[in-house]
């Protein structure tokens, strides 16, 4: 962006870091009643601290624990992207699971296919497969947005249960690898993300990075993104301006689908197989991580890693504080019901501003609003 | 008996001061308003008319400055405080929910309990009744608010008002959404309610409106009262001169045009609405370079199905729009616009903005693809900048800077992005839909000269407007919009003559019989929804 005026940049990072303080309190609640529920029945009131303590020596506290951060942000980086690039446009992409499974199980069925390739051509290829097959899982609810105006909360929620049925229905048997205990493709070989040094970072993570500048780049520089961004805060206005609403519409949700294919595909291949029960919650995470950035690219970095330094910091917490790991999607949970409701924490810190930015009202509009052009 | 002694104004507002970040909206304001009496609130937009009214209804806290309502000082906190004092106020946009009845509307905030778990509605329904019969506009309180026309639903905002016993009135522009025919409607309306004692606060720009209307006028420019009238001591240039503080020229000198080629030809153009009716009807005429040619019509005869046609948000069902002699009817927004086609919409906030967006990225949101302000896919920042500064100085948009979004500034400000941005490139053909709708006198002047300018440069322009005043101002050549045909086609001024376009606008030219057989429907109380005039197009 041209410039990065300071009072909008505090109305940017204020609403999201009051929401996670609100959820971070609201959780504290339930970590103290846990402690009621625990061997020594008993209510601690500073559990909440030591937890919050080990959450972050967990994710910070040594290189490996900021390596385990960075790999599990790093597909949150892409969802969060397949859902706040959406946003910009108008659309509000629910369907990034999906995305997340069809780019997933195509990397894994080209890696199987390439797995004997050195992995400077196997590793490109699997993900390339899995960002087209993102592409098309995306491209599908775009279209049917543009040209019929079914709105595409509704087809991408409809879409997730097609292809994750489809998907473990074609692992179950179709493409199930014999030898196995359970349902699951043949190994990817060379294709597989492995740790670099003994850590678990791998050169995935250096593809999801260079999509946060790539789509700020596009969002902000280029008269594509202004388009985007156009047709996002006013359709009526860009048609008239002479761009094509419907096209942007179609371009946009493939992208997104791009995004939240690339992510599949990396988690997968760190993985090195597909299993027909590849249960991920990273397509709804990215709901989260999108709102939390503002759906703005740079924000997105910023609160994936946030999502990713408490998933990695988590198994510490359970070990140290004996609080369950459930409880971050708790605080994930209500931290996104407080972004939602920004008027909510508006109100309880009595800040002035704009009633919702433009990505909520994406959100809250009405829905089977037929965009003309 | 003692002497008889003028009672105090029932309002009085002194010395009313209040301060935003870097403006003073209101400076030492001082108002009083009579019992009985309509006292117009003048000025262009931004000069602190809106500002001034919050604080009498407790939206906004002055810094300075007292209000007595009978002489008796009063402190308003919130608009709960100000009701509870007696003032109403009717809102431009109105606060109705159009499925609920009337009754529904106005009990909603201030219900009458038969007990304290049901609403008494026959109290209700009776206390409408009588305000109605009292006040002159008899209205059936079971009428769903979605039924009545423009000019009925003020009416329940008005009764909104008076149901919570209002005895001072604030009308924010009231006439901005009325037809010529209602606004005459409720005048009388106002004119029956300060006989009855109440009194007005009529906030306008529209010069001739409060002059007809208003028992005083007080006039506001950059947050002070820079002078009170009665309407017999002033005139509309004397009004203008004080609204914008300098010398203003209503009329606009359009001199000779020099009418060159036809730069636009309409041929048995036909449009169908969203509804698929034909409501462009075989229409034909010629836009030719350098001249105006105005479209006079009462709004929804087609017009706006007509200008959709021409710039492409429309598809026409037969006939050929043709652009410097080239048949654009298929062609898409962007190939007309390419081609030598302007546009100013109707609309500014649907169409012609995006709000959200700084000014610069407005200015620019036909163009931007091209050069100077893209190379190949890449925005150049430093052009569009560039670009914007200049556009600001020269169409003389007031804001602090071009980084701040369209949605900040006044109506009037918005529009002239809009006319920056389509003025500024080489037409042939520009089309102008209500170009001044609810602008002030400054800026209209403003746009008008702009328009003459670009027509005297050789553009042809095409100019829709429900104003006829707009139009025979304006026009070299005026046609005459009915039922989606061309009814009419005739020199402007200083041949044209107001009534007899007037006539065709509301007749089409053919006998009144005729018009008035399809009225039945809409006749009866008045209170349904007026489609005499839209029904044949809509």
């Amino acid at each position: 962006m041209r410039t990065l005026r300071p009072r909008t940049y505090v109305g940017w990072v204020i609403v999201p870091a009051l929401s996670i303080l609100l959820a971070l309190l609201v959780a504290s609640i339930l970590i103290i009643a846990s402690g009621l529920a625990g061997e020594e029945k008993k209510i601690d009131l500073l559990l909440p601290l030591v937890a919050y303590r080990s959450l972050l020596v967990g994710s910070f506290g040594n290189l490996k624990g900021i390596a385990n951060m960075i790999v599990a942000a790093t597909p949150l980086m892409l969802t969060g992207l397949a859902v706040g690039v959406g946003l910009k446009a108008g659309l509000f992409n629910i369907g990034a699971t999906g995305q997340v499974l069809s780019g997933g199980f195509t990397a894994a069925l080209v890696g199987v296919l390439v797995a004997d390739a050195p992995p400077t051509v196997a590793i490109p290829l699997a993900m390339l497969g899995g960002v087209l097959a993102g592409a098309l899982a995306g491209f599908i609810p775009g279209f049917l947005k543009a040209f019929t105006g079914a709105h595409e909360v509704v087809t991408t929620i409809m879409l997730n249960a097609i292809i994750q049925l489809t998907v473990s229905g074609l692992v179950n048997d179709v493409f199930r690898a014999p030898g196995f205990s359970f349902a699951r493709t043949a190994p990817v070989g060379h294709a597989t993300l492995t740790g670099l040094g003994n850590t678990t970072l791998h050169i995935g993570v250096l593809f999801a990075v260079l999509c946060i500048p790539l789509s700020y780049w596009l969002l902000w520089r280029t008269t594509t993104g202004f388009e985007i961004r156009a047709v996002g805060a006013n359709p009526t206005a860009a048609l008239y301006a002479g761009m094509k609403p419907r096209r942007m519409m179609i371009l946009t949700m493939s992208l997104c689908g791009a995004f939240a294919g690339l992510g599949g595909a990396i988690e997968i291949l760190r993985l090195g197989y597909y299993p027909a029960v590849f249960g991920t919650s990273i397509g709804f995470d990215g709901i989260t991580v999108a709102l939390l950035g503002q759906s703005n690219p740079i924000g997105i970095l910023f609160s994936a890693l946030l999502l990713g330094a408490m998933r990695a910091g988590a198994p510490l917490m359970q070990i140290q504080a004996r609080v369950p790991v459930e409880i971050i999607d708790v605080i994930q949970g209500v931290i996104l019901i407080f972004l939602a409701a920004e008027v909510v924490v508006r109100r309880v810190f009595r800040l002035k501003g704009a009633q919702g930015a433009g990505e909520l009202q994406t959100i809250t509009r009405t829905y089977g609003e037929k965009v003309a052009g | 008996m003692s002497v008889a002694q003028s009672p105090p104004p029932r309002l009085q507002m002194r010395g009313m001061t209040k301060r935003y970040p870097g403006v003073i909206a209101n400076n030492r304001i001082d108002l009083d308003v009579k019992t009985g009496e309509i006292h117009a609130l003048l000025g262009e937009n931004g000069a602190g008319k809106t500002t001034l009214m919050n604080v009498l209804f407790g939206l906004a806290r002055p810094d300075e400055g007292e209000i007595l309502i009978d002489g008796q000082p009063v402190q308003i906190a919130d608009p709960a405080d100000a009701i509870s004092r007696g003032i109403g106020m009717v809102h431009q946009h109105f606060m109705l929910i159009p499925v609920l009845t009337v009754a529904e509307n106005i009990l909603l905030g201030a219900e009458t309990m038969a007990n304290p778990i049901f609403l008494d509605r026959r109290e209700a329904r009776r206390r409408i009744l009588d305000l109605g019969k009292r006040f002159g506009f008899e209205i059936d309180p079971d009428a769903k608010v979605e039924t009545l026309s423009v000019g009925w639903q003020q009416r329940v905002e008005i009764l909104k008002a008076l149901y919570r016993e209002a005895r001072i009135l604030v009308l924010d522009e009231p006439t901005a959404v009325l037809t010529p025919q209602e606004t005459v409607e409720i005048f009388a309306v106002l004119r029956r309610l300060a006989a009855e004692g109440q009194s007005i606060i009529f906030i306008s720009h529209k010069l001739y409106e409060v002059l007809e209307i208003a028992d005083r006028i007080t006039v506001i420019r950059r947050g002070e009262v820079v002078g009170t009238r009665k309407p017999s001591e002033t005139n509309e240039d004397d009004l203008a001169a004080l609204m914008v503080g300098r010398e203003v020229q209503l009329a606009v000198d359009r001199g000779v045009s020099h009418p060159g080629e036809p730069v636009l030809s309409i041929e048995n153009l036909t449009v169908r609405s969203d509804r698929a009716q034909e409501v462009v009807r075989n229409v034909s005429f010629d836009v030719r370079a350098g001249e105006i040619l105005g479209i006079a019509g009462v709004a929804g005869n087609g017009q706006d199905e007509l200008v959709e046609a021409i710039t492409g948000l429309r598809r026409s069902s037969a006939g050929t729009i043709s652009l410097g002699g080239e048949d654009i009817a298929s062609w898409d927004v962007r190939g007309r616009r390419e081609h030598g086609l302007g546009y100013v919409p109707g609309d500014r906030q649907k169409y012609g903005l995006v709000l959200g967006f700084p000014i610069s990225d407005n200015l620019v949101l036909t163009g931007y693809y091209n050069r100077p302000f893209a190379r190949g896919m890449q925005r150049v920042d430093a052009a569009i900048e560039k670009w914007a500064q200049e556009k600001i100085k020269e169409f003389d948009i007031r804001t602090p800077s071009s980084t701040v979004p369209a949605g900040t500034l006044s109506g009037g400000n918005q529009q002239k992005v809009i006319v920056a941005r389509e003025f500024s490139r080489d037409l042939k053909v520009l089309v102008l839909d209500q170009p001044t709708r609810g602008l002030d006198v400054g800026s209209i002047e403003f746009i008008h000269n702009q328009a003459v300018r670009k027509r005297d440069a050789g553009t042809g322009i095409l100019l829709v407007s429900a104003e006829l005043d707009e139009i025979l101002e304006l026009s070299d050549r005026i046609a005459v919009m009915y039922r989606g045909e061309i009814v009419a086609l005739m020199p402007g001024r200083p041949t044209a003559n107001k009534e007899e376009i007037g006539l065709l606008m509301a007749t089409g030219g053919r006998a009144p019989a005729a018009v008035s057989a399809t009225d039945d429907s809409s006749s009866q109380t008045g209170a349904t929804q007026d489609t005499s005039v839209t029904g044949g197009t809509s």
